[in-house]
């Protein structure tokens, strides 16, 4: 009896390998069913979705304007003290002072691409962006200044 | 504190499991005292991972504290942002459009098919069976291409705001769902051929970390784990949040309590899951997909307490306000400690290789335990 429940189990084994056998047997000759993709090699075709979210960026115009007004929404939204604004005070023509930022200030380091300062901004400056790629070697590099240069606040948003 | 290495007066070995095992999912760390082969005694050590996740809460707004808690659970971040946004709305009484809550559920079964794919992977490569663990892979990166139209993440979305969704539905997402759904019904059967009707498999799980009705239920365990050993506690059947008590599904339970029952319980569970998504996303209401809010969110003075099921069990999130805009005390009852704590009772005189067969079956989340 020994003997026979000995050989029962050797066949059992060997029949469920083959079962499992035959399926990888049946990927090895379907090619077109494989879906492993080349990364880092098919960076040119890479498509990414458009809401997937990997830095926070602040969009200008061909004027380079803005829509920032330097309401701190985001920053107060911010759980991780990712953003800091920085305000100065320009002089309008009529003499007037007019507040508007002069650096934004993203630590990319600190952020967690939760979302929540692009849903508190009320004038939609900022937004994400899909670049993923996001290592340096230096950290410092990681803070960054979202406004660009020369730039100023589009006409028209308060 | 117990030696790193050696022997006990007994004379037992005493080892290390982790907290760096390929066998066990991350930081966990196990001391085994063995006899021989056999196991003596299981001692989990906790604290490689633990981020004082309640204590930040503490100082976070009731907007900003659902993200870090995506960070516990990973591979149901979904249904913890769900639980947290749940208690959000219980204690000031917001009412979720319909649409919400269909999108929720969605996204919780979702969810829930994708953390069994990673965990129905992993348990077969703990066992040595290391091509399972690609075929799992392929339908849950279906789900989290998903993931990434919609949320914009693939594991912690942050997509549950108090009073419904951040974002609306993608466009696609429908048509996304539904070819899913027509993939993994044409694979599921390849899951019974690869792995459930292996005999070598049947024979490494059967009789292995067997749990009884009486000690699943002393050990607070909750999820498949203890279903697997016929303790009725589904919260979506006991407990109904969101739409669940109009749905038509059934909770999965068996009798027999050990490492094969809890594979077969998550399996089914799956196809529950199916069955939810199947008959949700042709039905969603158009309509809000957020109910309106005030930007800053006030609790009143009081205790919560809201409960949903994740992947793995019963979560439970346990607010105390004083009626400012950030918690006074926040506590989470995470399904993994409890469903750990079993371990040793399970594996208890069992030899050292059925250790990773009970273990894997628990499918522990180490962050989740730690937080």
């Amino acid at each position: 009896m020994f003997i026979k429940d000995y050989i029962k189990d050797v066949y059992g084994a060997v029949k469920s390998l083959l079962t499992g056998m035959r399926m990888t047997g049946y990927y090895f000759t379907h090619h077109k069913e494989i879906i492993t993709e080349q990364y880092p090699d098919n960076r040119a075709t890479l498509h990414l979705a458009e809401r997937f979210r990997g830095e926070v960026v602040m969009s200008h115009d061909e004027n380079n304007e803005h829509a920032c007004t330097g309401c701190s929404a985001c920053e107060i939204a911010c759980p991780n003290g990712t953003i800091k604004i920085i305000n100065k005070f320009d002089i309008t023509p009529e003499g007037k002072k007019k507040k508007a930022i002069d650096t934004f200030v993203y630590h990319l380091e600190l952020c967690t691409m939760c979302n929540l300062c692009v849903q508190a901004c009320p004038t939609d400056a900022i937004k994400m962006a899909q670049n993923f790629e996001h290592s340096v070697y230096d950290r410092s590099k990681l803070t960054k200044k979202l406004n660009k240069d020369g730039s100023k606040l589009r006409e028209g948003i308060e | 504190m117990v030696e790193e290495i050696g022997t006990n007066t007994e004379g037992d070995l005493i080892i290390n499991v982790g907290p760096q095992h390929p066998a066990t999912h991350g930081v966990l760390h196990l001391v085994l005292t063995l006899s021989g082969e056999t196991i003596k005694k299981v001692e989990p050590h906790l604290g490689y991972i633990h981020r004082s996740i309640e204590k930040m809460c503490e100082s976070l707004s009731y907007r900003q504290f659902i993200y870090v808690t995506s960070r516990m659970d990973y591979l149901s971040s979904h249904i913890n942002n769900h639980a947290c946004a749940l208690t959000v709305e219980k204690a000031m009484q917001i009412e979720v459009p319909q649409r919400a809550q269909y999108i929720r559920v969605i996204m919780d079964e979702l969810t829930r098919i994708a953390s069994h794919e990673l965990w129905w992977g992993a348990m077969a490569m703990d066992l040595g069976a290391f091509t399972p663990f690609f075929h799992a892979f392929r339908e849950r990166e279906t789900i989290t291409d998903i993931m990434e139209k919609t949320c914009g993440a693939r594991l912690t979305m942050n997509y549950m705001v108090p009073g419904g969704v951040m974002v609306d539905l993608h466009p696609d997402f429908q048509k996304d769902v539904k070819s899913f759904i027509q993939l993994y019904k044409s694979k599921f059967e390849e899951y019974n051929e690869l792995v459930t009707g292996n005999i070598i498999f049947q024979n490494r799980m059967k009789g292995i970390g067997i749990l009884s009705k009486e000690d699943a239920i002393s050990y607070g365990c909750s999820g498949p784990v203890a279903r697997a050993s016929g303790v009725h506690c589904d919260i979506r059947k006991l407990y109904p949040y969101e739409i669940y008590s109009q749905l038509e599904f059934d909770e999965i339970l068996d009798t027999a309590g050990d490492s094969f029952a809890r594979y077969m319980v998550r399996l089914k569970e799956m196809q529950q899951s199916i069955r939810i998504v199947e008959q949700l996303i042709d039905n969603i209401p158009e309509g809000e997909f957020q109910a309106k809010t005030k930007a800053v969110l006030k609790l009143p003075k009081g205790e919560f307490y809201q409960r949903v099921e994740t992947a793995r069990g019963e979560l439970g999130v346990y607010i105390v306000s004083e009626g400012g805009t950030t918690p006074y005390r926040i506590k989470f009852r995470s399904p993994g400690f409890s469903n750990l704590s079993a371990l040793e009772h399970m594996v208890k005189g069992l030899k050292i290789g059925d250790l990773v067969a009970a273990m894997g079956t628990l499918d522990l989340v180490i962050p989740d335990i730690d937080r």
